[in-house]
């Protein structure tokens, strides 16, 4: 709990968000469309899914309308932020070739036309906050950084909010990474709905958080208010739809790479690519060159790729990995162990997505769970 | 938790930042294309800003024929004498046709150097086998005249070659330097020859087993197909070499170079950054996971 806390309405809610635009943020946050969760531009806090809740289990989400005006009511949407910062397609250079000579330009966020922020995330879950700091150090913590992810990301203003409806396929629980912020916030929200007035406790997580706040109505956090939002926490806690034992778990994938429980998950999985599309980690990306018809004028995009697709692992001769039964064993591998080695964290935040939107109701906990029980092959060699 | 979670907001529309991007091809000017082989050519490339390209053997670039794509090429030059930078490439795929196919006077695009080198100085005051299949000389002839200009510096140094047919054999007249004026112990082997063929028949790594070498204190150099490089590093644990005195170049796709598109992983490791060239001890257990 941060030292710093107050107590927000609605229209102090308001508030922060004009705040936020007259600073030069472009604020983004849940927004109802096409009858999912996604993010967009949040203008006023009628651009909030006010009302909506939803339903989610495997192969299985539904919004539904909740009986009460909760913003925040709603478990994880069907898209992280991940693509304000990271979109699935983007402009690296473009380029123009005279006779045997060409001369490149580079190109940067601005030339998508949606220009490069700063960004203020309005509402982003513990989830996702998490994820965005492994993106952070996948993208920006290593020897080359990816400099369009930099500039997207650079002075990004975040409004957390504690997670008040975990979803039917949720375990960030289990993967200490929610339902409450604890890191990474200038503020962080939690939405009381207590039958007392519609309010939000705030804790300040940064001088400029705290600088922003004093431009906006709060009151003073009374122990009702704080008691209330410990409450929303635990409930949340004791409502994760899934969980997931993560105890020796990178050894369990490492020990199991010969499991014939891949052939099981194989034989369900269309590796139609969803869960690695959803994931609010997965950062694999490929680039496609697309030039016009006389050749002269060509430009270079990045594109979001995903290692269930069978070229995803081309090389001069087939695929390193042309069984489905590798792929999800790739994905999963290093989702759940190899990240560790190389980022030192899991890559899993425990948001569910892959579970909700995998067509064949494939669900990580599961295989995770049956991997860990299945017998070792004898190895022969 | 974030590293730029503190920054102020810089102004909309401005600017993007001004960090070196990986992304951005130099532009290096084709000289001259070689014919190794039926297949095979060797480009030597100049580049159009006058800057020479620093690179160490066993690293690789990505080269990019405009509008068609970039692939990732081991440099095949020496890295100690200044000179046009070299890759030899077998023409395989859409890219590699594009590039072999350009004009002397065309302008290619080059990212890198990027990856891990093969290090042939940590191998000094030993004894060095060189183990290439195919094309995996190319990568491996840096490093041999790396060996070369300090020669006396290694012991007994081998460099075993198993190619599909004696067409196919790449530095023809080097290997022949190599043997008569380098000290190095040749041996060719084909899959398969027509009846002029003189030299062996049959697989590289029936050459490992009868190779002159002190397997205490040898390191070994392996550049080919996986699968022979799989076999070749398990005659020469047999033999007694020490398996992180084994050093493989490993091939993976790559589209970025750089460690962030992801392509290239074997389980922890990117073969783009924590490769190519990656010791056998490490590499074993993920090998034979297909």
């Amino acid at each position: 709990m941060a030292d710093d806390v107050r107590v927000l309405g609605m229209d102090g809610l308001q508030q922060l968000v004009d705040v936020l635009g007259a600073r030069g943020y472009s604020v983004v946050g849940p927004t109802v469309r096409d009858g999912a969760i996604v993010p967009g531009a949040i203008r006023t806090v009628d651009d909030l899914p006010r009302g909506w809740g939803d339903e989610q289990d495997a192969a299985h989400y539904r919004l539904r309308r909740r009986d009460d005006d909760a913003l925040f009511g709603f478990a994880a949407g069907a898209q992280s932020p991940k693509p304000v910062f990271f979109p699935a397609t983007e402009l690296f250079w473009r380029g123009r070739r005279t006779g045997e000579e060409f001369t490149v330009n580079q190109e940067g966020p601005e030339a998508d036309g949606d220009g490069i922020g700063p960004y203020a995330l309005l509402g982003v879950r513990s989830c996702d906050l998490h994820a965005l700091a492994i993106h952070d150090v996948v993208l920006l913590g290593r020897n080359h950084v990816d400099v369009r992810y930099a500039a997207r990301r650079a002075g990004t203003f975040v409004v957390a909010a504690t997670c008040a409806a975990p979803g039917g396929t949720c375990f960030c629980a289990s993967m200490g990474t929610g339902p409450r912020p604890d890191a990474g916030y200038d503020l962080a929200l939690t939405e009381l709905l207590d039958g007392g007035p519609h309010r939000f406790l705030v804790e300040v997580g940064t001088p400029r958080g705290a600088e922003v706040l004093d431009e906006v109505e709060t009151a003073e956090a009374l122990g009702v208010d704080v008691q209330g939002a410990d409450d929303v926490a635990a409930w949340s806690v004791a409502h994760m739809g899934r969980t997931l034992d993560t105890e020796g778990l990178k050894d369990v994938l490492y020990a199991g790479a010969e499991s014939p429980r891949w052939d099981d998950v194989a034989s369900r999985c269309l590796a139609c690519t969803n869960c690695t599309l959803v994931c609010p980690t997965c950062f694999c990306t490929s680039v496609e060159d697309v030039a016009d018809l006389t050749g002269d004028v060509a430009e270079r995009r990045r594109v979001w790729d995903s290692c269930f697709s069978e070229g995803f692992s081309y090389i001069h001769g087939g695929s390193i990995r042309p069984e489905i039964r590798s792929r999800y064993r790739q994905w999963m591998t290093h989702k759940l162990a190899a990240w560790v080695d190389q980022f030192g964290t899991s890559g899993c935040v425990g948001c569910g997505r892959c579970i909700t939107w995998c067509p064949a109701a494939i669900d990580i906990t599961a295989e995770a769970a049956a991997l860990r029980w299945t017998p070792q092959p004898t190895v022969t060699t | 938790m974030s590293l730029l979670d503190n920054r102020e907001p810089e102004p909309a529309g401005g600017a993007p930042a001004a960090l070196l991007d990986p992304m951005l091809p130099r532009r290096f000017r084709i000289g001259h294309t070689r014919q190794d082989t039926r297949d095979t050519y060797t480009l030597e490339l100049e580049p159009v800003d006058g800057a020479p390209l620093a690179y160490l053997a066993g690293q690789f670039t990505m080269l990019d024929a405009f509008g068609v794509g970039e692939a990732p090429i081991s440099i095949s030059g020496n890295p100690l004498v200044p000179g046009p930078l070299e890759h030899t490439i077998r023409d395989v795929g859409v890219v590699t046709h594009a590039l072999i196919t350009a004009p002397a006077g065309a302008v290619l695009g080059v990212r890198g150097p990027f990856g891990t080198p093969w290090d042939v100085s940590d191998a000094a005051g030993g004894d060095v086998v060189f183990v290439a299949g195919g094309i995996g000389l190319a990568p491996l002839r840096g490093a041999i005249l790396e060996l070369i200009a300090q020669r006396d510096r290694f012991e007994r140094v081998v460099l075993l070659y198993g190619v599909r047919t004696p067409e196919d054999i790449l530095f023809g007249d080097e290997l022949r330097t190599w043997a008569k004026d380098n000290g190095i112990v040749v041996e060719v082997t084909v899959d398969n020859a027509q009846h002029a063929w003189r030299g062996r028949v049959g697989l590289v790594t029936q050459l490992v087993p009868r190779a002159g070498f002190d397997a205490r204190r040898t390191t070994a150099f392996v550049c080919g197909p996986e699968v022979m490089m799989r076999y070749v590093a398990s005659a020469l644990v047999d033999r007694g070499v020490r398996e992180n005195r084994i050093r493989l170049s490993m091939e993976r796709n790559m589209k970025c170079g750089v460690g962030l598109c992801g392509h290239c992983q074997l389980r922890e490791l990117f073969v783009c950054v924590d490769g190519p060239v990656l010791s056998y001890d490490r590499l074993a257990p993920l090998l034979s996971c297909r």
